[in-house]
């Protein structure tokens, strides 16, 4: 029973490390700027925690098939060097080996969260409401008009609640239920919540953040290769929360500037 | 404060009719008793809604009979909507986390055996014991009404974030009567939980028997008073937060709503409220009670691993300060369930530095366990094999907590099936696997009678690899970015993953119908069972001293007097290789010998 316990837990090991290893599931490929830093920090968070996970279980697996079921009067031993040993190698192994994850890890998160977006990065609106996302372009001025929450009316496509007669800012602005963005150019997207919390996952672009009621919250990124990726919400919104999705197109400049054109007569 | 709790102890006397008996009873040892049997039904209604939600999952349009009992407009001819399958989702992680996994390995087993363990009569209060009971048993039943009650329970998941859980009906089923149920009900188990800390605290600070210092009380009576010290401060925050919604839901307060907030073309009646104030309440009760569902199972661990190897583990004293770092620690750590929340970025880093440090009195109690085996005398017993699976279970939910714990990282795996696998296996099966092992071990003593082994070890193979097949796949599926939470996939991406969803359908229902064979083996064994001796598993601590059942005053009125270390295995005595705790006579250990 004891021996057939140990191979088991090995195989279960060895199983579970196998779709990790041919990269059965795995995100898709990075098409951002600084998604590597990220990848990097995975890859190299997997092999540090795929060995700890490895040994673990082949070491309890070893002493289990070894020391069950002996027989009464069989030496009772004491692992050599006793807790002392063990301890001094968690915290020099294994404290080490966190301490430099998390240090490491820091420039990948730094790169997104704690360097501001360049000057001339292009901004875009996004606002999330149950259950779709919307998106706003400042237009040929520049400049995004005032939102006044109590004009949002759906029914008559006034998402942002803009005030298009008294606000001349408003007029030239962009609103779509799709996004788009020039390939290779940085975008700040200023993202806010109309109602509860939800969230912006890109996978291909290495991004997430959530939507908070209340607060605009903004992340920047730049896409670098074209094609048509999913934006879903990963924070749990209500009844409609698993519809909740938009598509993200990342085209090449000149496209782009005649996909703003069509969008902005549509207006 | 000895001497107040010392003489606020009840001596009760035995009782007599059924009703002091049996239902409101002040004996600690009825009301585990009576916490076990909640958190069984409580684990048997959450183990059915996980079924359902699989079923959906695997096969979203597929009609199961009867659901339509359940709720006519959430299963319309026995087809799930995607809002039912929350509000069951719901339901399964505040029934499992509370009513189960805090329930059964602290309460429960706590509350029989705290007192025996460290020579006590009962509890300091008991009355306070029976009330936290009972208001609990009120808070399973105020939540489960919401199934009746109202368009149903709420579906704002288990972690009820704001401002979904404060904003009222227009929130969407659920989010009105059901809310404010949920609140009343979880508001209602902190106090209990809080009355019950009280008493596991005094118990364990001034009731100790004469002899007992607080280095010779068992592992599993330092688990309960570490989990009871954090038991103490998590749940005394949850409660007014879950008061505070209610304040929002009937008061008209803003507590947890922001400002012009528009839902169905209508400005909300609120203002000026944090919808992040929320989550830091929230999870500085949510992460501790990761460690109030564990820590109890590290001391069963132990506990039985130490009785199973025949010898002591390497160092007690280093695992007891371990459980102790991990209960600190586990209110630093809590904003780690916030990274891409929108807090400040900097504080992510706060917090991520001290979630990996918390991994180092983890893994030394890993290895402590696992380097214990070398040179024991292991026997493989039901209680002895859910120990080991939990060792097993213990690293592999732990080791993806190097991922959860970067904020880079948790760009990409937050809010998918990768945080679903690592906190079912780290946090729900292994705390499972804790409560497994305790009840193998411990029914003789609770029942009188012997559970089947066979049929214990059939319960195990079935649930362990069980396990596996399912909690292992929900990590690759993070991976893939399969965000959880959803009623139906319908994203491209997601299409693929649908198979691997099928598969765990499989194996849940499989690995859930294993459990009716444990259930079965419970009930049979209690009326039918072999009567159990006084002390089956050669065991040194008090609870093995006094008869089986013990009797109401636990030690028929003696008063035991302790004279060794918790765990004297390995050593020559009149007895065996075994000296009790209350046993005077002299030993001779032989693992030191050369």
């Amino acid at each position: 029973m004891a021996k057939f316990f140990s191979v088991t837990i090995i195989v279960i090991a060895i199983l579970s490390a196998i779709p990790i290893l041919r990269h059965t599931w795995v995100a898709p490929e990075d098409i951002s700027t600084h998604g590597h830093l990220i990848d990097e920090q995975m890859s190299e968070t997997m092999a540090e925690a795929g060995i700890a996970f490895l040994a673990a279980q082949f070491v309890l697996a070893v002493f289990i098939w070894q020391f069950s079921n002996r027989a009464p009067d069989a030496k009772i031993k004491r692992f050599p060097g006793g807790a002392t040993g063990l301890v001094i190698a968690a915290f020099l192994v294994v404290g080490i080996e966190v301490l430099a994850l998390g240090v490491f890890g820091v420039k990948a998160w730094a790169d997104q969260y704690l360097t501001p977006p360049s000057a001339n990065a292009m901004p875009i609106q996004v606002q999330a409401g149950q259950f779709a996302f919307y998106f706003r372009y400042p237009g040929p001025d520049g400049t995004f008009g005032p939102t006044h929450p109590e004009l949002i009316n759906e029914s008559q496509q006034n998402f942002f609640g803009l005030d298009l007669d008294h606000d001349p800012d408003s007029k030239d602005d962009i609103v779509t239920a799709e996004m788009a963005i020039p390939v290779n150019k940085e975008i700040h997207l200023l993202m806010h919540s109309k109602d509860v919390g939800h969230s912006f996952f890109v996978r291909e672009l290495r991004v997430q953040q959530d939507f908070v009621p209340g607060l605009d919250v903004s992340l920047h990124f730049t896409a670098t290769k074209i094609g048509k990726y999913e934006i879903v919400c990963t924070q749990l919104c209500g009844l409609g929360h698993y519809n909740m999705k938009a598509y993200l197109e990342v085209m090449s400049q000149s496209d782009y500037d005649d996909w703003l054109k069509k969008e902005a007569a549509l207006q | 404060m000895h001497d107040i709790a010392a003489h606020a102890v009840q001596h009760h006397a035995p009782p007599t009719s059924f009703i002091r008996k049996h239902v409101f009873s002040l004996d600690h040892k009825v009301i585990g008793k009576q916490y076990y049997a909640l958190a069984l039904v409580a684990a048997i209604c959450g183990m059915f809604l996980s079924w359902l939600m699989r079923i959906h999952l695997g096969w979203n349009n597929t009609a199961i009979p009867g659901l339509q009992l359940l709720s006519k407009t959430g299963a319309p001819g026995g087809v799930m909507t995607p809002e039912y399958y929350l509000q069951l989702m719901t339901m399964h992680g505040t029934i499992m986390v509370f009513f189960v996994l805090t329930t059964a390995p602290f309460a429960a087993f706590g509350n029989f055996f705290l007192p025996i363990q460290v020579g006590a009569e009962d509890m300091p209060f008991p009355r306070f014991n029976m009330m936290s009971f009972w208001v609990t048993f009120v808070a399973f039943l105020v939540l489960m009404s919401s199934f009746i009650f109202g368009d149903g329970p709420t579906l704002g998941g288990w972690t009820q974030y704001a401002p979904l859980n404060a904003v009222g009906s227009v929130g969407g089923p659920g989010q009105g009567l059901g809310v404010i149920l949920w609140m009343v009900s979880i508001a209602l188990f902190c106090i209990g939980q809080l009355l019950g800390s009280l008493n596991f605290i005094t118990t364990t600070l001034d009731l100790r028997a004469k002899g007992m210092s607080l280095m010779r009380l068992p592992m599993t009576a330092w688990a309960w008073f570490i989990t009871s010290c954090m038991g103490l401060t998590a749940f005394s925050v949850l409660m007014p937060a879950c008061i505070l919604v209610i304040l929002d839901h009937v008061a008209g307060t803003s507590f947890f709503v922001s400002s012009n907030e528009v839902i169905n073309d209508q400005l909300q009646p609120h203002s000026g409220g944090s919808t992040l104030l929320w989550q830091h309440l929230f999870w500085f009760f949510g992460h501790p009670e990761v460690y109030i569902a564990i820590v109890p199972g590290i001391g069963i661990v132990s506990h039985i691993l130490i009785t199973s190897m025949r010898k002591q583990m390497l160092s007690q004293r280093v695992l007891i300060y371990c459980m102790g770092a991990l209960a600190v620690l586990s209110y630093m750590v809590y904003g780690h369930h916030m990274f891409v929340s929108g807090m400040n970025p900097y504080s992510a880093l706060a917090f991520s530095f001290p979630t990996l440090i918390i991994t180092i009195p983890a893994t030394i109690v890993v290895l402590i366990w696992t380097f214990s085996l070398y040179g024991s005398r292991l026997r493989i017993t039901s209680a002895s094999l859910f120990a080991l699976g939990f060792i097993s279970m213990f690293v592999s939910g732990g080791v993806s907590g190097f991922f959860l714990a970067q904020p880079s990282i948790d760009i990409m795996l937050h809010g998918t099936y990768f945080v679903v696998g690592h906190f079912h296996m780290v946090m729900a099966v292994a705390a499972m696997f804790g409560i497994f092992a305790g009840t193998y071990f411990w029914f003789p003593k609770m029942a009188g009678r012997m559970m089947n082994e066979t049929l214990g070890k059939i319960h195990f193979w079935l649930s362990f690899v069980g396990a596996y097949c399912i909690f292992m796949p929900f990590h690759y599926l993070g991976m893939a970015g399969n965000v959880r939470r959803y009623a139906t996939f319908v994203d491209d991406y997601l299409q693929p993953l649908i198979p691997v969803h099928r598969w765990i359908t499989v194996a849940a229902l499989i690995t859930g119908a294993a459990q009716l064979i444990f259930i079965y083996n419970l009930i049979h064994s209690r009326f039918w069972g072999k009567p159990a001796p006084d002390n089956p598993w050669e065991a040194t601590s008090l609870e093995w001293s006094t008869a089986t059942p013990p009797p109401w005053d636990n030690f028929g009125g003696k008063h035991p007097v302790v004279y060794h270390d918790p765990y004297q295995y390995g050593v020559q005595s009149s007895v065996g290789d075994y000296v009790m705790q209350t046993s005077p006579e002299q030993v001779k250990t032989d693992h030191d010998e050369k």
